[in-house]
């Protein structure tokens, strides 16, 4: 059979994985801190007897889109947003150092700071541990004051300080559980530019109208990709009748 | 069959669970010592296609991969324990706690809930209950000949009665606090469960040690900001109504081809 159907299969295929993409996007539309995903596809050529004139299409991934998200007003204290560029450092389940930009923070039963997915808040010394405490702020800075327990409201302390990076955004890579994470052997150094905004939130950054423009395009992307796999079909069909006896 | 189809479906499961947890808040909204809720999202796991780095022939890597998203999920509904608006009732039952703690409240099978609606009672025992008729801990009895109840900032409860000049003193009221009062468990009739994410209680008197202190005559409403919850209606809505456009788009998409292929 004509290779065009093979050509035209794998153009409908990375089609329909970018519409996956997109659908991704759309289910995280109210996802706190989350950075759409971006497709793309390549041009792969086939290289083999005869002119080079096969390339088949390969999707990608280019890392997500990092634009900030809308800022939404909570007024609870444990909620942050990371101002302009910048990540929160946080301990991934594999015990590593990631990066997200969800502040929905909250305190567990030991005391520790975690965000809204569970993931430890990681301080300029490790995980951030918090004693019982009455009140508790983080500074624009990053630092986390409390009123211990029982001490009056001029005996503040300051814990620790949340663990805030700028790494280059071409060296950061989204794991499989939607954490950024740099290169293991060279953690970026804590960043002092990094601001945050205390009882705010980031949400998602998709943006639904371009969206389900995009989702449009897709869908008629493999219409027409489809309909070449049905020309293929219709050529061969041709040709078996010419040579067909009688 | 397609990754899009099931994506999608976790797009609109999620803001069904937003919607019911927005619905419950505003159905909550005159609701004494209420706390909204709020579902906290997160993207599901990414499945690695195509690794980045991988070589796409003897010389040359392919420059990035494709992670493909799953979707999303629920991960907690958790609540919000910010102070809700003082309202001045003038019932000498009422109080309010202004500041941490929670009044401990013993359940018919007798463990201990723990409540912000401070509406209390007395039943014909004399007895400290709530609403729905639950004793209050420590327990306080009031005489029989009880005329006024007062409750003092920091717990103590005097009752008048005829014949005695000075006030009696029938008991305290305790707080109990928790390091993480989010991770609670609601249980319905203003009652929340001590879990093992909310550490253990610790009691304490009102006032002190970073309790908050009592205000009689005053309750705590619902903390629900019932403009918040209207837009943040209007964004789930939306939300569901683009995910729900991406079924049908997925769903055309595969229509097509069997449409337009083997015939």
């Amino acid at each position: 059979m004509d290779r065009m159907i093979y050509l035209a299969m794998t153009g409908a295929r990375e089609t329909m994985q970018a519409q996956a993409g997109v659908s991704h996007n759309l289910a995280n539309a109210n996802t706190t801190g989350f950075k759409a995903s971006l497709n793309h596809a390549q041009t792969l050529e086939v290289v083999g007897p005869g002119h080079p004139a096969r390339a088949y299409s390969m999707g990608m991934e280019r890392l997500a889109d990092l634009s900030p998200g809308p800022l939404q007003t909570t007024g609870r204290s444990l909620d942050v947003a990371v101002e302009g560029a910048g990540w929160i450092a946080v301990q991934a389940p594999d015990g590593g150092e990631a990066y997200t930009r969800a502040g929905d923070l909250r305190v567990d039963s030991l005391g520790r700071l975690t965000n809204g997915a569970g993931h430890p808040v990681m301080g300029e010394g490790g995980p951030i541990a918090l004693p019982p405490f009455e009140q508790l702020e983080i500074g624009r800075d990053g630092t986390v004051t409390v009123q211990p327990m029982g001490q009056p409201a001029n005996a503040l302390a300051v814990v620790e300080r949340i663990r805030l990076v700028n790494p280059d955004p071409a060296t950061l890579a989204r794991g499989e559980d939607g954490l950024m994470r740099t290169a293991p052997d060279a953690p970026p150094p804590a960043d002092a530019g990094v601001l945050l905004r205390t009882g705010t939130l980031e949400t998602s950054n998709v943006n639904t109208v371009s969206s389900l423009v995009e989702m449009i395009q897709l869908s008629r992307q493999f219409e027409v990709q489809v309909k070449m796999m049905s020309a293929a079909e219709d050529a061969d069909r041709a040709s078996a009748q010419l040579l067909r006896m009688s | 069959m397609n990754h899009a189809l099931w994506i999608a479906k976790t797009g609109l499961d999620a803001q069904q669970t937003r919607m019911s947890v927005i619905s419950n808040n505003l159905a909550n909204v005159n609701t004494n010592g209420f706390k909204k809720g709020r579902a906290v999202f997160e993207d599901l796991i990414y499945q690695n296609v195509r690794q980045a780095g991988a070589q796409s022939s003897q010389d040359t890597q392919l420059p990035s991969g494709l992670m493909l998203g799953t979707g999303v999920r629920t991960v907690a509904t958790e609540k919000n324990f910010t102070q809700g608006n003082l309202v001045q009732t003038d019932n000498s039952l009422d109080v309010a706690i202004n500041g941490r703690g929670f009044l401990q409240i013993l359940t018919p099978d007798g463990t201990v809930g723990y409540s912000r609606d401070g509406s209390l009672k007395v039943d014909s025992n004399g007895r400290f209950v709530t609403a729905s008729g639950y004793e209050v801990q420590p327990g306080i009895v009031l005489p029989q000949n009880t005329q006024s109840v007062s409750i003092s900032a920091d717990g103590i409860v005097t009752a008048a009665v005829p014949g005695s000049v000075a006030p009696v003193q029938v008991g305290t009221l305790q707080l109990a606090d928790f390091i993480n009062p989010a991770g609670l468990q609601p249980m319905g009739e203003n009652l929340y469960m001590e879990t093992a994410a909310s550490g253990s209680p610790q009691v304490g008197n009102p006032g002190l040690n970073g309790m908050g202190s009592l205000i009689q005559g005053t309750l705590e409403g619902s903390n629900v900001n019932t403009v918040e919850e209207l837009v943040n209606m209007i964004e789930t809505q939306r939300a569901y109504e683009v995910n729900s456009k991406a079924i049908s788009t997925s769903d055309q998409m595969l229509q097509f081809v069997s449409n337009q292929l083997g015939r």
